[in-house]
């Protein structure tokens, strides 16, 4: 298999972990809105953890994300 | 010096054969003024310019909108204030009191990340956060700053700090390891969070700019409509990193102050 398309399979293999964003995202959020629903007046002093939470969430994606643009862009 | 982006844009253009520009095109860095400091290439590039913009914007703005400092605030005043109250609650939730007196390092820190990120959605500027030696070297700087900052305040109890209370003694040492690279990893973690939502986000502006122009007259209002919709969540994204930036660096020099 030449490099260069061993190169864009790894990328792609890399970015699957973009659905862990996503679930961890879609989680976090969901829990919330269930939790405001039920008790909207302290919804708002756990609005920031909300905030803190998804970009946690999302981080950990986009570390999948920067392994697969090392992988397309470095090597 | 626009001149120069104008170029560059140009002939990104053209970069493909008549297809679509390159995305990564955006994040290049230019030399604006060549400067050699004994053999290290120390050029004011154009990610020191957006950097000076910031600094100079952010002054500029406190120094103006804090002029007359009346009892009742003028809308200039009011922003000024409500951002000081929004970093100073942040540090208070996080480290109570007794980090209040690093309050001018956290204000500078988001102030300078809020503003870093808000001009690159400038169309045509550069975003400076966007650079992973950028985000690596604020996170690594702080990092090292707030365990320095432990071992002084706590002396070499601050390792402490890895050994969790309420844990089995047999778990002790896995659990310490763990701790451990976990407190390593943070710098990486704090660098990578900013960098990647900083790049990925432009690099999609970029590529959902060029399917606009690509599609045409005719099919193009449905990437744009597309565009205005993703954009928006972009300034909330710049927004939202700075503020995630901070309160970690909170979250972290609480953890250095109080033990847990």
């Amino acid at each position: 298999m030449e490099p260069e398309a061993a190169k864009f399979i790894g990328a792609g293999l890399a970015s699957i972990a973009l659905v862990g964003a996503g679930l961890g995202i879609g989680t976090i959020f969901g829990n919330y809105l269930s939790g405001a629903l039920r008790n909207p007046s302290a919804a708002a002093g756990q609005f920031p953890n909300l905030l803190l939470g998804f970009a946690l969430a999302e981080a950990t994606g986009l570390f999948g994300l920067v392994v697969a643009l090392i992988i397309l862009f470095v090597f | 010096m626009f001149e120069a982006y104008a170029a560059e844009s140009a002939h990104g253009g053209h970069g493909e054969g008549g297809g679509l520009p390159d995305p990564m095109h955006q994040f290049e860095i230019k030399r604006l003024v060549e400067l050699d400091v004994f053999g290290i290439d120390a050029s004011f590039t154009n990610s020191g310019l957006f950097m000076v913009i910031a600094v100079v914007l952010i002054t500029a703005f406190m120094l103006w909108a804090m002029r007359r400092r009346e009892m009742v605030p003028s809308r200039s005043q009011s922003i000024a204030e409500l951002s000081y109250e929004f970093v100073a609650n942040m540090l208070r939730d996080n480290t109570g009191t007794a980090g209040m007196p690093y309050f001018p390092f956290i204000f500078t820190l988001f102030m300078f990340v809020l503003a870093l990120n808000m001009l690159g959605m400038v169309p045509y500027s550069f975003t400076v956060t966007s650079h992973i030696i950028v985000t690596f070297a604020l996170a690594a700087a702080i990092i090292l700053g707030i365990t320095v900052l432990g071992f002084i305040k706590h002396g070499p109890g601050f390792l402490r700090l890895f050994v969790p209370k309420g844990v089995p003694v047999i778990l002790v040492p896995l659990i310490t390891v763990i701790e451990v690279i976990s407190y390593l990893t943070r710098p990486v973690s704090l660098s990578v969070r900013l960098f990647a939502n900083m790049m990925a986000g432009h690099t999609m502006l970029k590529v959902f700019g060029a399917f606009v122009v690509a599609l045409g007259f005719l099919g193009g209002w449905a990437p744009l409509a597309f565009m205005v919709g993703f954009t928006a969540l972009e300034v909330l994204v710049a927004f939202l990193q700075a503020y995630v930036f901070a309160i970690l660096t909170c979250i972290y020099l609480n953890d250095a102050l109080h033990l847990h």
